[in-house]
């Protein structure tokens, strides 16, 4: 990355003022600058979904991290993505209550229907298909997050009523 | 019995909003410790209540609290109090349930414990994926400023504290509190060495605590009514109420505030209902992903920390995961270390290799592709990843209690895979 290189107005030529008056509100009570690390990625990523090559180095260069420092912070963490996401992120939970309730079999009929597996998005960019650790909603198992909404006791009727509409369009 | 944690909660009825939450008495521990209880006063009624921690591991939390450096102690800057809302232990439903139906208690839980230990500054540490009680924790916080509950001089008394909500970016390992501490610093999550404890040296290197959303919750009412009340509330040896769920193949999954101590029979036949028809319980995990596993023989054992440890498990977060007669109990552990190998963060070599190492050796024995000397394999990594100061942190030792347990009670089913070469739990259901 070239990212030694970038000057003041290369940030500004990437972040939105309004990105950097948000980051700069957490700046306000953390002691120091890489402290607001995550809140960073995560309020750029709120407007554009994911946090590109490019964004990240600004926001490095913001924060006056390496991008390779800020790269790791980035990368541990499940909810910060670095590729390009659907419209909505499906958070599919694979854990042991989910699983004992025949997650894996809901799983494929997700799969089959919208055409992507673990990791993809839709063709019609509507869905990205990811696993997500048990959601805390256990008793209602199994569970998905289908954007910001909790869909709990997954079945084929539910499948179908929620993705049908996104496959017919994705394939047309 | 009474309810406590969950009075203002009903499945189906709104959230509890600050005039509800008055209403049925809220805010009544806040006012008594305000006018003229001392942070002392109120950290010794906690002591004396005999309250454990909620989030795992069962330790004391007056005791906890007591480490922090007060008064003149403490050197000057902030001290800091942190709400673990992570909840990300396989199996675990409870916190979002007193987080989204009743957010007033979890704060005022949290104003208090903070004026135990002269914080001056609080976070709510929660999963991002909680989007509901993010939402409404924040609204709470609004309405708690406005009323003059947070902010400077609260109720007069000259206390100070600021508090807020910060979603997390998602890793079951933010829950591990150093590894916390390290992901509110802005950091990767791995986990910090101790000592320093983070009472003495934690966020930005200043004392703070960190407590369960379920702890939190129950200072209100220790502070309001007292410790001898709150002690007389267990049936067993522990102290209070606790929230107890039951997930897996029953009638009925689902999470109840019962009294601390009662028998595990009553949780899963009189709340749950009863394993499904034509399913007989096999076995269960009584506390969430990272617990021993249990069986039909321990149901008249009491949910009481040391009873559920001395049969060689942990009441661990108290939520139980139920193993039924037709699921492949090789095929739940290994969706548990599957769980455990990914969510691990990489800083030591046992857990960053040897959980890998032990999904493999259960994938093979799950696909029919496991040899004899497997089950040795799994033992030498069960001693050796298991065992306590081999890793830096409880994940990876976590890891191995359902798998070491699981040899213990169901061998004749792993050597099965073994010897006919295929899952026969798959074979039954004809997949
Ligand atoms: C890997 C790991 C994950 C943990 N996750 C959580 C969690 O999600 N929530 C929680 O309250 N405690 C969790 N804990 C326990 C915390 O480290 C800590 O003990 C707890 O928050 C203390 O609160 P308490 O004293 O009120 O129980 C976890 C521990 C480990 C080792
Ligand atoms: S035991 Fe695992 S999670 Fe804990 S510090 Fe080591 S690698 Fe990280
Ligand atoms: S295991 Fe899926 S919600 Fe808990």
């Amino acid at each position: 990355m070239s990212n030694a290189k970038m000057i003041q107005s290369d940030i500004s030529s990437v972040l939105t003022s309004q990105e950097m008056a948000e980051i700069d509100h957490e700046l306000e009570h953390i002691p120091y600058k890489s402290g607001a690390a995550i809140d960073a990625l995560k309020i750029v990523q709120a407007g554009r979904g994911w946090v590109s090559d490019e964004c990240l180095q600004a926001i490095a260069k913001y924060l006056d991290m390496s991008p390779e420092e800020l790269e790791g912070v980035a990368t541990f963490y499940n909810l910060i993505y670095r590729r390009p996401v659907g419209e909505k992120v499906i958070l599919f939970c694979d854990s042991v209550s989910c699983w004992i309730s025949g997650c894996d079999s809901v799983k494929q009929t997700i799969s089959d229907t919208l055409g992507v597996d673990y990791g993809e998005t839709t063709a019609d960019n509507r869905y990205t298909l990811l696993p997500v650790p048990c959601l805390g909603a256990c008793d209602r198992a199994p569970v998905m997050m289908v954007g910001d909404d909790l869909v709990t006791h997954i079945d084929d009727n539910k499948i179908s009523a929620l993705f049908a509409v996104s496959k017919v369009e994705g394939q047309s | 019995m009474e309810k406590v944690l969950t009075r203002n909660i009903e499945p189906g009825k709104a959230p509890t909003d600050m005039a509800a939450y008055e209403a049925n008495g809220g805010y009544q521990g806040l006012r008594k410790a305000m006018s003229g209880m001392s942070p002392l006063d109120c950290r010794e009624v906690v002591s004396a209540s005999n309250l454990r921690g909620r989030g795992g591991a069962g330790f004391p939390t007056g005791m906890k609290w007591s480490f922090v450096p007060m008064d003149d102690k403490c050197t000057p800057g902030h001290k800091y109090l942190v709400c673990n809302a992570d909840e990300m232990e396989p199996g675990t439903f409870k916190d979002r349930l007193l987080m989204e139906y009743d957010p007033h208690q979890l704060i005022e839980g949290m104003i208090l414990s903070a004026y135990c230990i002269g914080a001056d500054i609080s976070y709510i540490f929660i999963r991002g994926e909680y989007i509901v009680a993010i939402e409404r924790l924040r609204k709470a916080l609004e309405e708690c400023y406005a009323k003059g509950y947070l902010g400077e001089n609260i109720l007069g008394s000259g206390y100070k504290l600021d508090m807020y909500v910060h979603p997390s970016a998602g890793r079951y390992i933010c829950g591990e509190e150093t590894a916390l501490i390290n992901a509110l610093e802005g950091k990767r999550a791995n986990p910090r060495a101790k000592p320093p404890f983070p009472q003495v040296s934690g966020l930005w290197g200043r004392p703070t605590i960190v407590n369960n959303v379920e702890t939190l919750c129950n200072i209100p009412h220790i502070i309001d009514h007292g410790a001898e009340w709150f002690k007389s509330l267990g049936v067993g040896e522990d102290a209070g109420t606790k929230l107890f769920g039951v997930s897996g193949r029953v009638k009925n999954p689902g999470c109840w505030e019962l009294p601390m101590g009662t028998p595990i029979r009553e949780i899963l036949e009189n709340h749950a209902g009863g394993m499904q028809d034509g399913l007989q319980l096999k076995g269960f995990l009584p506390g969430g992903g990272s617990t021993d596993f249990l069986t039909k023989d321990h149901l008249d054992l009491a949910m009481d920390y040391n009873v559920i440890g001395k049969a060689g498990s942990r009441m661990g977060t108290g939520t139980m995961i139920i193993l039924d007669d037709q699921t492949c109990p090789v095929g739940m552990v290994l969706n548990l270390i599957r769980f455990f190998a990914h969510e691990s963060c990489g800083f030591c070599t046992p857990c960053r290799d040897g959980l890998p190492w032990s999904r493999q050796v259960l994938e093979d024995i799950e696909q029919g592709r496991g040899r004899a000397e497997d089950l040795d394999t799994l033992e030498y990594q069960i001693n050796y990843i298991g065992a306590i100061g081999n890793t830096h942190c409880a994940l990876a030792p976590g890891a191995m209690e359902p798998l070491q347990s699981a040899l213990k009670y169901f061998r004749e089913d792993f050597e099965r895979h073994i010897s006919g070469g295929c899952c026969p739990y798959h074979l039954a259901k004809g997949a």
